[in-house]
This record gives structure tokens, sequence and C-alpha cells, in this order.
């Protein structure tokens, strides 16, 4: 990922609730160096959800729909882990 | 780098909304279905604003659960405010509530309802029915996601009525001619790194709070203040700054509130030599005593060197003895909450909390049209002519010193459709597009010109960090007058700082580091104009507590704190204890 991507990315992971922001924070930390293309475009499929939907994703709460490409279910994985 | 260059493009517009949360979006709407040309700028898509975190609902007095009406709904409101709220706008704020949420459910607003068709109500803590004799259902709910329920409602309406967005744009400075009348803002393209003159005949700052000036702070990190920071620059004062709403248990480092509920099921507070010091405190209620009580014995037990954790500035909620099952099955989400933000299982270890800030009382002083106000030739509440603000931004002031639950999405509701209307009268009075003054883009462009030629600067990041933490440690919850005295020291060499910062990254296209840097020169306004009005009001009022004045103080405080940037300096105008049209709700001592 080079620069202009990284920081659009960064900006994309600016949220309206403070527990998204802390969580993709810390996932760009760990994770964005080493994210190829495939995942990037998971993560951003994940980021295109509300606010609300996402952290229920994120803290477990909720599921995403199965039938989707592995990489979403990899990304959220490590969202978790965060 | 940026375009500094002299050529800076310039477009035209009625009005320009800055903000594109609850109230920017209410009030364009109501410009664009007037059909005016309305542009709103904001940082983040306006589906993802700050307003997607209220939950509680919006207060009005619908009456649709039994018998209601505005004046108890004022009454609660002003005794909320610990009588800081402007009794004139507190009224029109509650008897125009009903309205504009019914308008809200014809836009397509998912309310819950009742079995006969109308919009159901829940209690919520500080509503009463007849002056506070028992609670009321007065909230207005969609579920848990009220918030974003109505973002997404006015975002649709919005895109219907013509309305023009400018989304990952941040406004970066108010334009002002040299009569005082406001005439657009400069704004900065993310996409490009360019920099835009937005000329209007009218401006609209809704530009959200500035809880990030806080290290704990529930606030999303795009909480920075930029309205607040733009005013001060261009001479606007800001008004009662020191008053922000704590909640004692907030994840300490993170924000992330941890529910009431957690005391309500047994778990306790400890220091770090694990004494459950709220029995000293409150010997009969202990950890289940009131918010502000709780958040007050936390701070002293920190001050006063039995703070826990490595740096000794947090206590400890303790739950483990509760059991695993009783933890899962009563309180959802906390262990989730707990590991992930605070990297403990609380069904092993006891969860590191601080006061939290949650919400900023002050802001850009306005009157009850959403008509931003100053002091000018004796007059205190003297309009600046096309300058208005709304919601968490502005300071009506609906309230005062401590504000009630519900309130904040009835305030942006009332005073974004208000400002809209003030502004439609506004441009029917005048007609025609004033001459930008000359130095119109002067102050952003020397900002940017500044950053891209820093050497030898800080990092931004390390100053903001310095910032959040003195404004923690000297200006939380509980106040002491020696704290307060050295933290305006601190934060004054701190805003020294800020103007020596240095960003590495110098690309033009998305360059996050310059959008942060532009953040801090909003944040570190907001942190000083606290700081200093905080350290002056030497009387406990509201959210706060001041060691040395333990009572509101009434005599000398009945009073609007104005702080203005230049000369880092107070000035204060009365409050407005008279109503429209009801009778006035004298001062009282404050007890539920």
């Amino acid at each position: 990922m080079d620069v202009v991507e990284f920081n659009r990315l960064r900006w994309n992971c600016r949220r309206g609730l403070l527990e998204n922001d802390l969580v993709l924070e810390k996932f760009l930390e760990r994770h964005a160096e080493s994210l190829d293309d495939v995942h990037l475009a998971a993560l951003n499929k994940l980021l295109e959800l509300d606010d609300n939907s996402l952290w229920a994703l994120l803290s477990g709460r909720t599921e995403y729909p199965e039938g989707s490409g592995s990489e979403i279910y990899e990304i959220l994985a490590l969202l978790r882990a965060c | 780098m940026a375009n500094v260059g002299r050529n800076t493009p310039v477009r035209k517009f009625d009005a320009v909304v800055v903000g594109a949360g609850g109230a920017g979006l209410r009030a364009a709407l109501q410009l664009s279905e007037a059909g005016l040309k309305c542009a709103v700028l904001s940082k983040v898509f306006p589906t993802r604003s700050h307003t997607v975190a209220a939950q509680g609902g919006v207060g009005a007095s619908l009456g649709n659960m039994g018998e209601d009406n505005w004046n108890w709904h004022m009454y609660d409101t002003v005794k909320g405010s610990d009588w800081l709220g402007d009794q004139d706008a507190i009224e029109f704020m509650v008897r125009t509530a009903p309205e504009v949420v019914i308008e809200l459910e014809h836009f397509g607003m998912p309310f819950d309802r009742n079995e006969d068709g109308t919009i159901y109500q829940r209690p919520f803590g500080g509503h009463s029915m007849n002056f506070g004799e028992k609670p009321v259902q007065r909230s207005c709910c969609a579920a848990d996601r009220t918030g974003h329920a109505m973002l997404h409602a006015l975002y649709q309406r919005n895109v219907r009525a013509n309305t023009q967005f400018f989304v990952e744009w941040m406004a970066l400075d108010l334009i002002r001619d040299p009569s005082g009348q406001v005439l657009g803002v400069t704004a900065l393209e993310m996409e490009t790194g360019e920099v835009m003159v937005f000329h209007a005949r009218a401006t609209l700052f809704a530009t959200g709070g500035a809880g990030r000036i806080y290290t704990s702070t529930t606030n999303a990190f795009i909480n920075t203040g930029d309205g607040l920071g733009m005013a001060a620059r261009a001479g606007i004062p800001l008004e009662d700054m020191e008053f922000w709403q704590f909640h004692p248990t907030g994840v300490a480092g993170a924000g992330v509130l941890i529910t009431e509920g957690v005391r309500g099921e047994g778990g306790y507070l400890l220091n770090k030599n694990g004494e459950r010091f709220m029995e000293r405190y409150a010997p009969n209620l202990k950890d289940l005593a009131s918010r502000d009580v709780v958040s007050r014995a936390m701070a002293t037990e920190i001050k006063e060197g039995r703070g826990a954790g490595k740096e000794g500035d947090c206590v400890l909620l303790k739950l483990d003895h509760l059991g695993a099952e009783v933890i899962d099955k009563r309180l959802p989400g906390i262990r989730e909450i707990a590991k992930k933000f605070a990297n403990v299982d609380p069904v092993k270890d006891p969860i590191p909390v601080v006061p939290t800030v949650h919400y900023q009382m002050g802001g850009i002083p306005t009157n009850y049209h959403g008509e931003v106000v100053v002091p000018k030739n004796g007059n205190a509440n003297s309009v600046v002519p096309g300058f208005y603000a709304a919601g968490e931004c502005g300071c009506a002031s609906v309230h005062g010193a401590n504000r009630l639950g519900t309130n904040s999405l009835t305030d942006l509701l009332v005073f974004g459709k208000a400002s809209g209307d003030s502004i439609i009268r506004f441009l029917k009075e005048n007609p025609g597009l004033k001459d930008l003054p000359k130095d119109a883009g002067d102050r952003s462009l020397s900002r940017l010109a500044r950053l891209e030629s820093q050497t030898n600067g800080e990092s931004y990041a390390e100053v903001a960090k310095d910032m959040r933490r003195t404004m923690q440690m000297h200006c939380g919850v509980f106040r002491f007058p020696d704290t307060l005295a050295e933290g305006v020291k601190k934060i004054r060499e701190i805003s020294d700082r800020v103007t020596r910062t240095e960003i590495k990254d110098k690309s033009k296209v998305f360059n996050t580091a310059r959008i942060e840097a532009l953040e801090l020169d909003n944040l570190i306004e907001v942190a000083r104009a606290t700081m200093v009005s905080a350290d002056a009001r030497t009387e406990s009022r509201g959210a706060h507590d001041r060691s040395d004045h333990h009572e509101r103080d009434d005599v000398n405080w009945l009073k609007h704190t104005l702080w203005y940037k230049e000369g880092d300096r107070l000035d204060y105008k009365p409050v407005n204890l008279k109503p429209l049209t009801a009778e006035s709700i004298e001062p009282k001592v404050r007890t539920y």
C-alpha cells in the first residue's frame, strides 16, 4: 500500500463511534503494512457499514452473513483480536 | 504541498453549513427546501457524524404516555442546568420540541410506537411531571439507534432537496469583513490538498463538541472543536467553556463507557491499596451515590496519591466477585468492552476507570434564533451579521452548567431548524453578496504555509498528548485551585508549542498528518478557554466541583463566562432568568 492509499484508509477509519475508532486505530498499527489488495478491499467493505452495525460485528454481538469470500472473515477475526 | 498560491478558487453560495451531524443536516434541510443554494462541508460522510452515538432519545413533551407539558420540561431543564441556562432559550426549545419531533417522524424517522400508532416515549433521568414530583416518559427513541436513524432520515431528505455536500472537506477559518460581518469560510479538500473559499451570504457552524481535548472522553476522534477554534481565531468569544459533563466510569485511557448497571449489580470501586474508598465518602449509598459524588471521590483518591495503575491516574472497578454467570447474563457487552479496551477479563481482574468527559455545555454564544451574539457597544448580545451556530458547538444556552439526558438531540433539532429559519429571514432582508475582504484566505494560507516550512518543530501527536494529559490532570470533574492555576500556566506553554508543530509527511493528497495538525490548532483554543474559564470561576455549579468553593454562589457567579483568544482574557454576561412567556423559575438549591 502506498502512502496515499494508507492515508485514505486511515481517514476512512475515522468513525462516529469511539469504540470503532479505537479498534480500527489498533488494527492499522498492527496490520496496515501487511494488508494485500484482497484484504484491503474486504476491510473497505466492512467500513461501508454504519457505525452501530460495525460495532456489533467487532464486539462479536453479530456475525457477518455467510457466503462472502474468506478474506472478509479473516479481516473480521483480526479486527476482533485488536 | 498544499495550494498556498494567491489564486485560491472561490465558490459562491447563499449559505454554507459546516458540519453534517444532526444540527447541520436539520439546518441545511430548512435552507434547501426554501430554495436556497446551500453547501454542507463535512470531514466525514454525514451518517458517520458523532450524532450516531446518541442512544438516549429526543426529549419532547408529546404526552403520549400520560399527562405532560412543556412547562414541566422547562422546569426540569432549568433545574438540570443548575440555573445557568437562559430561560428564554429554554422555553423556546421545550415549546418547539414536539413540533420538530413530529416533523422528523414525517421525514421518515422510524420512532418506536405505541399500539395506537403514536410515538412511544421512555422515562429518562432528570425528567419529571408536575415540577419534580415523579418521573415522566418523555424520551422518543428508535430502538438503541436513535442517532443513526435521525442522521439517515435527515441525510436522505437533504439529498432530495438538492443540498450540495462537500464530503471530506475540512473548514479552516471564518471569513469576516472589516465591519465584522461573516462572509463564509476557507476549506481544505482532503482528496487534493487544495484550499477553496466558500463565499456565502450566511455561515452556520454545526461542528459538534471538542471532547478530544481530554485523555479520557466518550467522544469519537472527529470531535475536535473545529468550529470553536475557527470562531476563537476570528475574534468571537467562547461561552461557558468550563462546563463539561463527566461520566464516572469510563475505561481509563480509552474513554469507552462502562454502564452504571455494573455498580447496580454489586460492582464496586477500589483504590491502589485495595480499599473500597466509597465507604468513606458515602457511607450509606457507597458506590451507588450520584454521578458527581462518585466522580469527586475518585478524583480525590487520585489526587492524594491513592490512584491505581502505572501512573496512579485511575481507580479500579471490581466485579469478579459477581461470578462469570452473573456478568455474562446481567451485564451483556461489559466483558467484551473490558477485554478489548482495558485488556482485562473482569471475571478475574478489576477494570481501570476514570471520570470521563461526555458533553460540552459551552460553545459559540448564540441567542435562541441561532444567531451568534457578542458584547458590542454596551449590548451583551449584539448579533454578528451572517454568522450562526447550532448543536453542541453552540451555546444558546439551554444546558447551562449541566445537560439533562435527551436534551442534546432536542437542542440540535430545535436550534438546527431555528437557525435555518433565521438565515432565510436574514437573506430576505439582505439581498446580494458583499465582496470578500482582500485578506479572505490569508489566515488559512499562512497556517498551511507555516506547517509546510516548519523545521525542528515538535510532532503534533506529542503536543496533542501533552495537552490531553494536562486537561485531564488539571481540569477534571473535581477542581483544585492550585492544580488549576498550574494548569493555566501549562496549557499556555503547550499553546506556544502548538505554533511550532511539524509534520514529516508533506504530500498533497489525503495528508492525514496535516489534517490532524490543523485539528490541534482548534483543540488548543478549546483547551485554553476551558482551563482559563475554570480557573476563574470560584464556585461549584452543575457538572463540576471546586475544592475551595463547594457551593453554588449565585451572588457572584450567576453569569456566563466569555473567553477571548486575543489576550487570553475573560468577560462575563448575565444569565437570562426571564422566559418568553412563562414565569421565571427562581434559583433554589438543587436536590433530587
